[in-house]
């Protein structure tokens, strides 16, 4: 089912034109180029690029911290002309906004004529250029509006089949599809819906309909409970952004809480607010996919900020009201955690929470390949549920224990006698002080039939608090086991056994 | 015999059929050599396979290889009770981390948390009944019937009574290491097992020279 036919108004590079700053300008956040103005663009500034290395193509770069507040803020003018062209605009995020084509096009007299009014409309009153795309659904709009197009109806599989898979901003599923093959959205959109929601998970599945120039309300529920929305009165009238802001938070985690209390996550927000002298105003903010905690609690912040700073309110606000819109079923599971969707492993982790619940959150664990020298290093424990990141980064790790690895990692106490019966020794040449003999090891004693080693190591020598100098030998005893002794200052140890 | 060998070929290809790790299946893959000392020609789902300690070390890489394979094809593995299991020789084995859950120290009430895990779980690898002693033969109906009912198959790691086979090492032979010099690298293992009629025997090289079994 196609989308409806959508208008799209987006201002390029939005962050850069709130920051306020001319000339060749990147916005950076986390070390990263996120957005950078044109003139940064011709001495060759991308985003993704780290700060320093823009900041070496373009000696004259203006770095500007990423502030979405601020962006919001300054978009609120431009959405305001948009409003008072035409009904119900939504914004996307501070640059886009979207609203549906067809009372403008009514309006103006067709399509285009409707975009270039709006366009010309923006300039005149705010001094922004914009450009406008039309096309059935907010992705396919986009993309237009990023291309300046008007995709006529019915055209948008078409237009979506060949572009990459990289217009779809989804940085963990681009590469995973790149690797099988998959190259364009056409291609993306071939292959069956129900595999790529086993295989790659709920949002997979949504990204996959929006790939096929479907409907990018998907899976809204039939119908919602009522009474979904969540209202507070406030005895001040706010206006002081930092209050709106304390109050937008509360706000929002109530509406969450209501939310996920029925299991229930919305992709739209109607945001309304009234103020002391009963003007009342209204936003929608829509969203790609289902809207997190955070992103509700900032979405309400930032336009609370941006009507205190851009209208001249006699009163303040005496009224907020956040009610949610295009609502879906939440996966209660992200996928991802684990790495795959399906059945059993909803039925795993079902049962790993009830033993957590049993025994506590530290009862169940995962193991994550890490780096290090030694098998307990090498393979982190990690409680179920926790994000499986690995301690130390994969590497050569000089000095590590060679394969094969042993199935168990004991310690314990060991002694190793040599011929004489005196305990063996290592010197510093590492020389055994005698022929290896016997070990006694879990109480009883064995003859050693081989060897190998010493293999010393020496970890952070520079650091004297975490210094380790320690040397191993593999041995295998009469009864055939196998074990790992380690010798640490003086005393035989038993580490690793070959089982 | 013509014959014989023909049949023999058919019930190969039905292995290869029912090798999938789906709910609906009766039958977890398992790996080739140990395919002649279970019953089955797989790890039957409902099923309760014990691996004791025997004449030799290697009971651990035994239990390991048991459920390698069918990690491998996708299965939820879960080991209660063994906090000094080396996961490096899991991984080697093939046995997928991210599907592996492990409660090394389940505590006193061990015996809901392993039917909490036959619930969810498609093998559930239980080394709980060393440290306790031994363990009632009622409790051991109990989980059997669990797991019967749930499709999930028990792995006592220990002794366990009359389950439905049991696997034990019966010798292990290290090659690689010298009266000073070389290292540990292959070992030729032989596994013993019973179920009905007298014990099987196979040899794996656990592990192998070519990494693989």
């Amino acid at each position: 089912m196609a989308g409806t036919r959508t208008m799209l108004i987006w201002c390029p590079d939005w962050p850069v034109i709130a920051s306020g700053v001319d000339g060749p300008v990147a916005v950076v956040h986390a070390n990263q180029v996120v957005v950078c103005s044109a003139e940064a663009r011709a001495y060759g500034v991308r985003r993704g690029l780290r700060k320093r290395d823009a900041q070496a193509r373009c000696p004259k770069l203006t770095v500007v911290a990423h502030d979405p507040a601020r962006d919001a803020r300054a978009f609120e003018p431009v959405i305001a002309t948009v409003e008072r062209l035409v009904a119900g605009a939504a914004v996307l995020r501070p640059g886009v906004c979207a609203v549906a084509a067809r009372g403008p096009a009514r309006y103006f007299g067709g399509e285009e004529r409707a975009a270039e009014h709006i366009i010309e409309q923006v300039a005149v009153e705010s001094g922004v250029e914009a450009l406008v795309g039309i096309a059935e659904g907010s992705f396919a709009a986009l993309l237009a509006a990023r291309a300046g197009r008007i995709i006529p109806p019915g055209g948008v599989p078409e237009f979506l089949a060949d572009l990459p898979i990289s217009t779809l901003e989804r940085p963990e599923l681009a590469p995973l599809l790149r690797r099988l093959g998959i190259r364009t959205l056409g291609a993306f959109a071939a292959l069956p819906a129900s595999d790529v929601l086993a295989r790659f998970g709920l949002d997979a599945a949504l990204v996959h309909r929006l790939a096929a120039g479907d409907d990018d309300r998907p899976l809204a529920v039939r119908r919602p409970p009522p009474d979904l929305e969540v209202e507070e009165r406030f005895d001040e009238p706010i206006e002081r952004v930092d209050v709106a802001a304390f109050a937008a938070k509360a706000l929002a985690e109530r509406l969450h809480g209501k939310l996920a209390g029925h299991g229930l996550a919305c992709t739209r927000l109607v945001i309304e607010a009234v103020t002391a002298d009963g003007q009342g105003l209204q936003r929608i903010w829509r969203h790609e996919g289902v809207l997190t905690p955070t992103a509700i609690s900032d979405r309400v912040r930032w336009q609370l900020d941006g009507w205190l700073t851009h209208h001249r309110l006699v009163g303040g606000i005496i009224t907020l009201r956040l009610v949610p819109d295009g609502v879906v079923r939440q996966v209660s599971l992200q996928p991802g955690l684990w790495g795959e969707a399906g059945a059993e492993r909803d039925r795993a982790h079902r049962s790993m929470h009830r033993i957590q619940g049993l025994l506590g959150p530290e009862s169940v664990f995962t193991a994550v390949a890490s780096g290090g020298r030694d098998p307990w290093t090498r393979f982190r424990l990690v409680p179920w549920g926790d994000e499986r990141v690995p301690a130390r980064p994969a590497g050569p790790w000089p000095g590590h224990l060679p394969a094969p690895w042993p199935a168990l990692v004991r310690s314990g106490e060991a002694d190793f006698l040599d011929a004489e019966g005196q305990p063996l020794g290592v010197s510093a040449r590492l020389e055994l002080s005698g022929q290896p003999a016997r070990v006694t090891v879990d109480g009883s004693t064995v003859e050693v039939t081989q060897w190998a080693g010493p293999w010393p190591v020496d970890e952070r020598w520079w650091d004297g608090r975490v210094a380790r100098r320690l040397a191993r030998m593999q041995v295998l005893l009469a009864d055939s086991r196998a074990l790992l002794l380690t010798l640490v200052a003086g005393q035989w140890k038993l580490s690793l056994e070959y089982d | 015999m013509a014959g014989g060998s023909a049949l023999a070929q058919l019930k190969r290809a039905d292995e290869l059929l029912a090798g999938g790790v789906a709910q609906g299946a009766g039958m977890l893959p398992v790996l080739s050599p140990l395919r002649d000392l279970l019953p089955w020609p797989g790890l039957r789902r409902g099923s309760t396979v014990a691996v004791t300690r025997g004449g030799s070390p290697g009971a651990t890489s035994v239990m390991l290889a048991l459920i390698a394979e069918a990690s491998r094809a996708g299965a939820w593995c879960a080991v209660v009770g063994l906090p000094e299991l080396g996961l490096g020789a899991a991984q080697e084995l093939g046995i997928a981390l991210d599907r592996l859950a492990l409660v090394p120290h389940p505590g006193p009430r061990w015996t809901d948390v392993v039917s909490i895990l036959l619930d969810g779980f498609d093998i559930v690898v239980v080394a709980a009944g060393n440290s306790a002693g031994e363990i009632a033969p009622a409790v051991q109906s109990r989980l059997e019937a669990r797991a019967r009912a749930r499709g999930s198959v028990l792995v006592p790691f220990g002794a366990w009574n009359r389950p439905q086979a049991t696997l034990w090492p019966e010798r292990s032979v290290w090659h690689g290491l010298g009266r000073g010099g070389g290292r540990l690298r292959w070992r030729e293992l032989v596994i013993c097992a019973r179920s009905k009629g007298p014990p099987r025997r196979a040899t794996l090289w656990l592990p192998g020279p070519a990494r693989t079994i």
